[in-house]
């Protein structure tokens, strides 16, 4: 499908994302303002702040986005009854967002009004303006060519920024950007990033051509340019306010997920289950990033999602690697009840762990079949791995020395991409997972683990015991749910995400109905 | 209480905080009504007197009193409201028009948009500017010339008892100066205001000055009209007294 067709056949669904981008761009940029013009007046009249406000806003810029969350999702304020700070979804993008943006418009306030010309300045005062009457009559109409020069920059930002919004359930177009990049699909990244670079040109534009007018200054009459700053006012305002009235998840169960295919298609399987069975609404909280569903969770901002026993053993728990799938799924059970008051309930029945992958073609030509096979041939080869492989303890450094695998190279890279370049003959082996859907895409061979070096990874529902208590026909559900999927399914329907390109939504509703959990008919084709 | 004394130094000395002395111990009265120009090389501490007089600058010994109030009782901004204040021509706010430029100070105190309107048209045609033609241009669409003039409307306003002129007419040509200088002086005639004005031509002091108050190094070395420059022993006042001279019969071969 080219980029084109793409866009004209999910116009819909682009409107809204654009509409959701542009709701996260402009509140932060509002708020940014609001609070980042305050504090560069600040430091014109309180000089020695200028060091530290500037350097907080320097640093904030240079803190990783998944850091950040990380943060920011655990944190619980409220004002009167409102959660104004914490947990998933656009308040805590915003938040970032705000975050990234204040410093381009904190310096420009503070350069601006400093670089007004102190015989102005000094004439003003001459004349008996009092320190206030200086600051708007004077100094803020003369440096607001430059003060709208930092909202440029930083709406400019914004809209980059903002892409990373999707990490945490925020929205906007990051939703395609991250889904193209997790199923390879460069239709879906340019889907993304293409309307993102659209809005900054045009923000850019607009606000570049503000700038020129307010330069020019004799174009503004007095009176409408009243007018322009009462507007301005009760727009950022207005802007800044609707932060206030995100909205909440009260009442509804919110069904979370990773941010990778099989758990978007668990969560649609979840969700689905619980909307049919139990008769809860439910929201969909998808697309977390790295481990801000657990962070989302013990927040009380999402109530379940998959996790894989070995990642809560080692990620979450950092506890050392164990092999035997029933030691681990024990211990974290007992764990998380004790120390966050979350239960595992049933394993879905596979298990998603790391599988070392080759070319078919050279798994036949040399006859390989286990990893100790390929270790023995594996001198002349290059090794892809992705970031997380590298650095985990039951990832590589323990994985080559139980093999005695020594590479002629290894790049480091995002596990996604990993799959092509292997196809594509750059790499000669990969650590993908076991239910990836690009396995039977890329005719690639998954080679047997023959020293048991890779710890379990079964997918179980992690559940808050306070969701458990207030919908109580969730735990019956989420038994039932118990060994429906073996790993081979669960490879298939990646594919059918991945590979053929359908929908999450309909892959999981045909899943259900297959097993007999929800009632329906599945099309035929 | 008297009457007729408008600005009044008594032992006034300015130091800044790394212990320079810009003023010392300055005793000066000036009369209302009055035109002083203190004249004095750069640096020689002609400035520093003027914002004194407006609270710019506090002293840090003796004391400034304006309508026989020290400046320490003024509040800073109603003393800074009663006495015009003109700079060179960077002062006008390039943000606002001639119109607006001049209303200022008006609208700090106040006044209604009628009779301030009136005001700045009133202003205009007493310095020569055609208010139609002139009122919504703004500073960076005038002549050095015009926009001194607007500079002194502006300082005239709010009809202040005191007027500070800071070397207004600093950035002008030789021609456009002269003019100026003349219907300054033509204006200043009419208005009988105490005005305080700091320049170092020798030729402008003696066309504007009632008295000369000649500056050197922080001190007042020689007051009075300005025949007793010409008639000083000292060496500074021979000095501005031979640029007099010579700008003189440079004029005359001419």
């Amino acid at each position: 499908m080219s980029f084109f067709e793409f866009l004209l056949r999910n116009r819909q669904e682009v409107l809204e994302l654009v509409g959701e981008h542009l709701f996260l761009v402009a509140i932060s940029t509002g708020m940014a303002v609001l609070i980042g013009v305050p504090l560069g007046i600040l430091l014109t009249r309180k000089p020695a702040l200028s060091k530290p406000v500037l350097g907080f806003a320097n640093i904030m810029q240079t803190v990783p986005s998944l850091a950040l969350f990380g943060f920011l999702i655990p944190l619980n304020v409220y004002l009167f009854e409102v959660k104004i700070l914490g947990g998933i979804g656009p308040r805590t993008a915003i938040v970032a967002l705000v975050l990234y943006s204040l410093l381009p418009i904190i310096r420009n306030t503070f350069t601006g009004i400093s670089g007004v010309d102190p015989a102005i300045r000094e004439a003003g005062r001459g004349m008996g303006m009092t320190d206030r009457q200086l600051l708007f009559q004077v100094e803020l109409p003369l440096a607001l060519g430059v003060i709208i020069a930092g909202v440029r920059v930083a709406t400019v930002i914004c809209v980059g920024t903002a892409t990373i919004a999707a990490a945490i359930d925020a929205g906007g177009l990051g939703r395609y950007i991250f889904r193209g990049l997790r199923a390879n699909d460069n239709v879906l990244i340019l889907a993304g990033a293409v309307p993102a670079a659209s809005i900054a040109l045009v923000a850019d534009l607009l606000l570049g051509y503000l700038e020129r007018i307010i330069q020019f200054g004799g174009a503004v009459k007095a009176k409408s340019r009243r007018l322009l700053w009462s507007g301005a006012a009760v727009l950022l305002l207005f802007l800044a306010g609707s932060y206030f009235f995100i909205g909440g998840t009260s009442g509804r169960v919110a069904v979370g997920s990773k941010d990778f295919t099989e758990q978007v298609i668990l969560g649609e399987i979840l969700a689905l289950a619980i909307e049919r069975k139990t008769g809860s609404q439910v929201i969909r909280r998808f697309d977390l990033g790295g481990n801000l569903a657990h962070d989302a969770l013990i927040a009380g901002e999402i109530d379940v999602y998959i996790e894989y026993t070995g990642t809560g053993l080692l990620a979450i728990l950092k506890s050392k690697p164990l092999k035997d799938p029933r030691e681990v799924y024990r211990l974290v059970k007992v764990e998380y009840a004790k120390r966050f008051n979350l239960e595992w309930t049933e394993p879905l029945g596979f298990n998603n762990t790391f599988a070392i992958l080759i070319r078919a073609e050279d798994a036949q030509k040399l006859g390989l079949k286990t990893v100790s096979d390929a270790a023995r041939v594996s001198r002349q080869w290059r090794a892809g791995f992705g970031q997380d492989f590298m650095s985990r303890p039951d990832g590589y450094p323990g994985f080559a020395r139980t093999y005695g695998f020594h590479f002629q190279e290894i790049r480091e890279m995002d596990l996604s991409l990993t799959y092509r370049a292997l196809a594509e003959k750059q790499l000669d082996l990969i650590a993908g997972n076991s239910t990836d859907g690009l396995i039977s895409r890329y005719g690639l061979v998954q080679l047997d683990d023959d020293r048991k070096y890779f710890p379990p990874y079964d997918a179980v529902p992690v559940v808050r015991q306070a969701a458990l208590e207030k919908h109580p026909k969730l735990r019956g559900l989420l038994k039932e749910l118990g060994g429906i999927l073996t790993v081979d399914e669960m490879r298939k329907l990646n594919y059918a995400v991945d590979g053929e390109k359908r929908q999450a939504k309909d892959v999981a509703r045909e899943f259900l109905i297959k097993k007999n959990i929800i009632a329906g008919s599945v099309p035929t084709n | 209480m008297d009457a007729a004394k408008s600005i009044e130094f008594h032992g006034v000395s300015f130091r800044l905080a790394d212990g320079k002395t810009l003023l010392s111990s300055l005793n000066l009265e000036i009369s209302r009504g009055e035109t002083l120009v203190l004249l004095g090389r750069s640096g020689s501490g002609k400035t520093t007197t003027m914002k004194l007089i407006n609270r710019l600058l506090d002293p840090t010994d003796g004391e400034v009193r304006v309508e026989s109030r020290s400046t320490f009782d003024w509040d800073p901004i109603q003393l800074r409201r009663r006495i015009g204040y003109v700079i060179q021509e960077i002062g006008l706010f390039p943000h606002l028009t001639v119109a607006e430029n001049i209303s200022v100070v008006p609208r700090l105190e106040g006044w209604d948009s009628e009779r301030i309107k009136d005001r700045a048209r009133e202003l205009l045609r007493m310095l020569g500017l055609d208010p139609d033609r002139f009122a919504a241009r703004y500073p960076r669409e005038l002549s050095g010339g015009q926009r001194q003039r607007v500079g002194v409307a502006r300082a005239l306003a709010a009809d202040p008892p005191v007027i500070l002129l800071d070397e207004p007419f600093g950035a002008l040509d030789p021609i456009t100066r002269r003019e100026i200088q003349f219907e300054f002086k033509d204006l200043q005639a009419r208005l009988n205001k105490t005005m305080v004005f700091v320049t170092h031509d020798v030729r402008e002091a003696f066309v504007l000055g009632t008295r000369i108050g000649l500056v050197k190094d922080g001190k007042m070395i020689l007051l009075g009209p300005p025949a007793l420059l010409l008639e000083s022993d000292d060496p500074e006042a021979r000095a501005f007294a031979q640029c007099f001279h010579e700008a003189g019969s440079a004029e005359n071969a001419a």
